[in-house]
């Protein structure tokens, strides 16, 4: 009995997991593997990919040619900077606002995480060239400043709402207990919200870095000719110059660089974060 | 002079007056219990005591000087919180270590009173586990552990013992008596349970609607209650409605309705037309098949309706001629035999003249 209610519930738990797995087996793994042999080979005499003619027409030139020329370490390390950057005043700006949503009575509260996300409901580009109409006149526009704001602004939701999810769940009793046992507002925060909350401050950050590596579209239209990111090489490489060796490599670089990252700060967190689970 | 005292305590939320004209004083190394029903106010005084709530009208007094204006972080006393409040982020340790962090200890202070106190609790192998990992009569004892560090001159307690299974509630409970009397910090204990009150308490405040009904010790407050609520919310009582009859200095004459005359006492003097509730423990009440073993001057004739046989004692409910309903319990302590009487036995129910107490109404 317990045996056939075993079988039938690993049955359940395949049939749950296989429409996922195949999504991100055909349109995530797949295309990676294209990228990544696309990185290996020839650029085609008009732009693209010349014909693929064997495995032996495989090489790594595109990386050699990137790994000889130090401005294409330069911008993925000024992309990365832009990222930290953009990922700080995220931080900053939504901790405060996510601390009152969270802390503000329980029927008010959907209505201001309605609000937070109410930006999406209309297009990026649009909201981005309002940007363009705002920074204009005060003389701000095409500069490294307007970049940030701009990046600042797209992302500042995928900030707020994990800090949001985790401040909601702290119980109040535990400041109580803090404050009962002699600590003051400042020290309440530092010993308490602000460790519990680190699991939602991780998040964040992720939702907030990795999207801003890869973004092209607000440098582009807010930005200066030296305020080109990353992902502005990529596209220009694809749609500009037509060399998908160069732009594969790129991506693939970029893409190694993030999946490094994600990978220390899953081990930091694994590490600092003791307790939290209990939270999140 | 007392080492809590509370003055004239009043709190309001809204049109709701939680707690009304509280006046009471707690002494050095006393356990203290608040014993009330839900919605009593004893909770909302220990929150005005640790400083979470500041009362309406009256004062609180620690060692004579008024808590008006402390901030609870300012306030020399501790509490251990229903659901213990114990920080999931840090161990066993830390949690123990942030009140003596809070109050600027040295390092090795903290230490050594965090090593101490863990053996007095009994958690010294549990230093580096995290709450999480703990079981819940564990959790209990690092948040008492936590709230007695710092040696506070008082110790507030929340229904401390509430979210305990029965069985590690009492074994807590004689470690909570231990514990206390080894430490000698004063406890003020809130809680809704009469046995949790009777069996750690030095003194207990009964309260209902705000008001505190009865301020004794336990075996005075079981067995003089002052009034028919606290009769009825401290341990189990049968309430009989009479009038008085005859009051001489210590003999008193009643009549109920159902039952015709009772034979009592009281110091008293009281008034002839008098109307209360003669109020009677069932363990002071027999219960007896003949009527020649029921040799007390209070003997009434019934018939067993329902019994409860808990091994050690049974519950009666025996239904008197007059139609009243008395309640006794009786020890089964005779050898070989399990219970006395069945359902539906013919029995004499009787109880000695100074057995029960006469409540005014």
């Amino acid at each position: 009995m317990t045996e056939r209610r075993g079988v039938s519930g690993d049955r359940v738990k395949w049939a749950v997991m296989l429409p996922p797995s195949l999504f991100l087996l055909v349109f995530f793994l797949l295309p990676g593997l294209i990228v990544v042999l696309a990185s290996l080979r020839e650029t085609g005499e008009f732009g693209g990919l010349a014909p693929l003619a064997g495995v032996a027409s495989l090489n790594a030139e595109a990386y050699r040619f990137l790994a000889g020329d130090l401005i294409y370490a330069e911008i993925l390390l000024r992309s990365f900077a832009v990222a930290a950057l953009t990922t700080l005043l995220c931080l900053l700006l939504a901790y405060p606002l996510a601390w009152l949503i969270a802390r503000s009575p329980k029927q008010r509260r959907d209505l201001l995480v309605l609000l937070v996300i109410l930006p999406f409901a209309s297009n990026f580009l649009v909201r981005i060239y309002a940007w363009i109409m705002i920074l204009g006149p005060a003389g701000l526009l095409y500069t490294p400043s307007a970049v940030i704001a701009g990046l600042v602004y797209v992302h500042l939701p995928f900030m707020i709402l994990p800090l949001y999810t985790n401040l909601e769940k702290h119980d109040p009793a535990l400041l109580e207990a803090a404050q009962d046992l002699g600590a003051n507002a400042w020290t309440r925060f530092w010993r308490v919200t602000f460790p519990l909350s680190l699991p939602g401050i991780f998040s964040g950050a992720a939702l907030v870095f990795i999207p801003v590596l890869g973004m092209f579209a607000v440098p582009e239209l807010l930005g200066g000719t030296g305020d080109i990111l990353i992902g502005n090489l990529i596209k220009g490489q694809f749609l500009d110059n037509r060399d998908w060796p160069l732009g594969s490599a790129l991506s693939i670089v970029l893409t190694a660089c993030v999946l490094l990252l994600a990978a220390l700060a899953a081990w930091a967190a694994k590490r600092g974060l003791h307790g939290t689970e209990a939270i999140t | 002079m007392s080492l809590l005292e509370l003055r004239n305590l009043t709190r309001r939320f809204g049109s709701l007056e939680a707690v009304k004209d509280v006046s009471l004083a707690i002494e050095a190394g006393e356990f203290f219990t608040l014993l009330g029903p839900s919605g009593c106010g004893k909770t909302t005084i220990l929150r005005m005591i640790a400083g979470f709530d500041a009362p309406d009208g009256g004062e609180i007094l620690l060692d004579g000087i008024s808590l008006a204006g402390v901030p609870p972080e300012k306030r020399p006393l501790h509490t251990v919180f229903q659901s213990y409040a114990l920080f999931p982020h840090m161990t066993v340790a830390g949690n123990i270590a942030f009140p003596l962090e809070m109050s600027g200890k040295s390092a090795p202070e903290i230490r050594r009173r965090v090593g101490e106190t863990l053996e007095l609790v009994h958690l010294a192998d549990k230093a580096a586990s995290f709450p999480h990992e703990l079981s819940g009569g564990q959790k209990q004892r690092v948040a008492l552990a936590r709230g007695l560090v710092n040696q506070p001159r008082l110790l507030l307690l929340d229904e401390p013992l509430g979210a305990l299974d029965a069985k590690l509630r009492v074994e807590m409970q004689s470690e909570l008596i231990a514990l206390q009397r080894e430490v000698g910090i004063g406890f003020v204990f809130v809680t809704h349970s009469q046995q949790e009150a009777l069996a750690l308490s030095h003194r207990i405040a009964v309260m209902r609607d705000g008001r505190v009904e009865q301020c004794d010790e336990p075996d005075t407050l079981y067995t003089q209650p002052a009034n028919r609520f606290v009769a009825d919310f401290v341990g189990r009582i049968n309430l009989v409605e009479v009038e008085v009859t005859a009051s001489s200095k210590v003999l008193l004459g009643l009549r109920s309705p159902c039952l015709g005359e009772i034979a009592a006492t009281d110091p008293r003097p009281l008034a002839v037309g008098e109307r209360g509730v003669f109020a009677l423990r069932p363990e002071l009440i027999r219960v007896h098949g003949h009527k020649e073993s029921a040799d007390l001057k209070n003997r009434f004739q019934g018939r067993v309706r329902e019994l409860l046989y808990l091994g050690d004692v049974t519950h009666y409910r025996v239904e008197l001629e007059g139609g009243q309903r008395i309640e006794a319990l009786m020890p089964n302590a005779a050898p070989g035999r399990a219970k006395f009487h069945e359902i539906g036995d013919a029995v004499w129910v009787c109880w000695r003249h100074d057995a029960g107490v006469f409540l005014r109404d």
